[in-house]
């Protein structure tokens, strides 16, 4: 079972019908017991990322989400759900995340061509990095997936296991132990996201 | 790179899609859940659902099919049509919608657009705006087409990206239904002026038509169309194997 954590952002239809739709169970759910018992847990997010990171820690899921990675449970940050697992981001001032992957999240802006439009919206291929990744087992290289944002995860190279080209190189997927994030949303991808989500599921929980 | 998107709009009334559709091993041709997968096993990047219903029964199986479909198919979902206050966004948002595009009800509303996009971020709110030829310039139309607004369609578009409007729908209303192809003089007035995404609707008849609009402007991201999908005249798998052969990025299924 799956438990995608509920802290009272975004929209969690697509995401529960896409767990659905493989044939997994998914809850969403804010019972701390739930998601300690879940195989993998979830954690979405859409919005901006200081209000996100503070309905997270006011709902107190901010401990038990971390507890639950650090217990060794397969956790996947998606979109913003991503952006919250690292240290710090920059949209609209400072905020702290969750510090369970190391870098920033700066704007995109920072390093495209000024020509290119604002958010990274629509279908880019994955360039895979060579780090390895067990969320990619049932696609390949060169798949497109779906991408909505303005801000991205920087200074992460070591656990950075996808970019995306978008004049410079977008991190797209991290990995970091049982830790895994993606900027894009598999829930939007067609097959290819129901691929990740589909070895997302068949990941176990690593003893520490 | 981003690739270029290829979107075919469903309208649906009572539920139903309304221009018939003839594809051989469909079981029933106007429903919305079945065409909308077959769609998206072809390779179409996006949907979009217009509801041409008027009546709140009407509505109600809208939002039935529109679960529906979130439920089956994985590729965004815009919907359209009737779109007149918050509460509409909402209604759609929470039956799977992830852009919902505003016509009519932002030209009676403008304020629509930024309270919206306030709510449900800009890359939410879809404008959509249909457009024609009037001494010289581009006019807004309202009602579908059929009553001049007489804004200039270029001002009215830069406020709508102005208040939060987080890509454009264009639909020339000289070149719709011609089959000629799309309006790359009136397309090209609006990718000059704005930098979200604009979506080409409006005259496609052919490939050739696609590969021609993403040829003469790169600056355009997606080419939306009805009938021609429907009726099977242009297959979105050749389609885009027609627009990679031409170095024109797309998503292969």
């Amino acid at each position: 079972m799956i438990a995608i954590v509920d802290y009272g952002v975004g929209n969690l239809f697509s995401l529960k019908s896409s767990f659905e739709a493989i044939g997994e169970k998914a809850v969403v759910t804010d019972d701390k017991d739930v998601i300690m018992e879940a195989d993998q847990v979830l954690l979405p997010g859409v919005g901006a990322f200081a209000d996100a990171a503070k309905k997270l820690h006011e709902s107190g899921m901010d401990k038990t989400v971390i507890e639950a990675a650090e217990r060794g449970k397969p956790l996947l940050g998606i979109c913003l759900g991503m952006q919250l697992l690292f240290d710090r981001s920059f949209e609209y001032g400072e905020h702290r995340g969750l510090g369970l992957i190391s870098g920033d999240i700066i704007p995109i802006s920072d390093v495209i061509d000024p020509d290119l439009k604002i958010p990274h919206m629509g279908w880019n291929e994955l360039r895979f990095t060579g780090n390895d990744c067990p969320l990619f087992k049932y696609i390949k290289e060169g798949d497109c997936v779906y991408f909505v944002h303005s801000y991205f995860a920087s200074g992460c190279e070591k656990d950075t296991v996808a970019v995306a080209g978008y004049s410079a190189d977008l991190t797209a997927a991290v990995r970091k132990g049982n830790v895994y994030g993606c900027q894009f949303h598999p829930e939007k991808s067609g097959k290819t996201g129901l691929n990740i989500l589909r070895a997302f599921c068949e990941l176990k929980e690593e003893k520490c | 790179m981003i690739t270029k998107r290829i979107i075919p709009c469903l309208d649906v009334r009572d539920g139903r899609v309304v221009k018939g559709v003839n594809f051989q091993g469909l079981k029933d041709v106007s429903s919305p859940v079945e065409l909308a997968g077959f769609y998206s096993d072809c390779g179409a990047d996006e949907l979009v659902f217009y509801d041409i219903t008027a009546s709140a029964e009407g509505r109600k199986l809208f939002t039935d099919i529109l679960i529906e479909t979130a439920r089956q198919v994985f590729i965004p979902l815009t919907v359209g049509g009737g779109i007149n206050t918050t509460a509409d966004f909402e209604r759609v948002l929470s039956c799977g919608a992830d852009k919902v595009s505003v016509n009519s009800g932002a030209i009676r509303n403008p304020g629509l657009i930024e309270e919206a996009a306030k709510l449900y971020g800009d890359q939410c709110v879809v404008l959509s705006v249909d457009a024609k030829r009037v001494d010289g310039s581009f006019h807004v139309f309202a009602k579908g087409g059929r009553e001049d607004t007489g804004m200039d369609a270029l001002e009215w578009i830069r406020r709508g990206v102005s208040m939060g409007a987080g890509e454009i729908v264009l639909n020339s209303i000289d070149t719709d239904g011609v089959k000629g192809g799309f309006d790359l003089e009136m397309l090209k007035a609006v990718t000059e002026i704005v930098k979200v995404p604009v979506i080409a609707s409006g005259g496609a008849g052919c490939i050739e038509d696609f590969v021609r609009l993403f040829k003469a402007l790169p600056k355009v991201d997606a080419g939306l169309a009805a009938s021609i999908f429907h009726f099977g005249e242009v297959s979105i798998r050749e389609l885009k194997q027609e627009l990679k052969a031409n170095g024109i990025p797309v998503r292969e299924v």
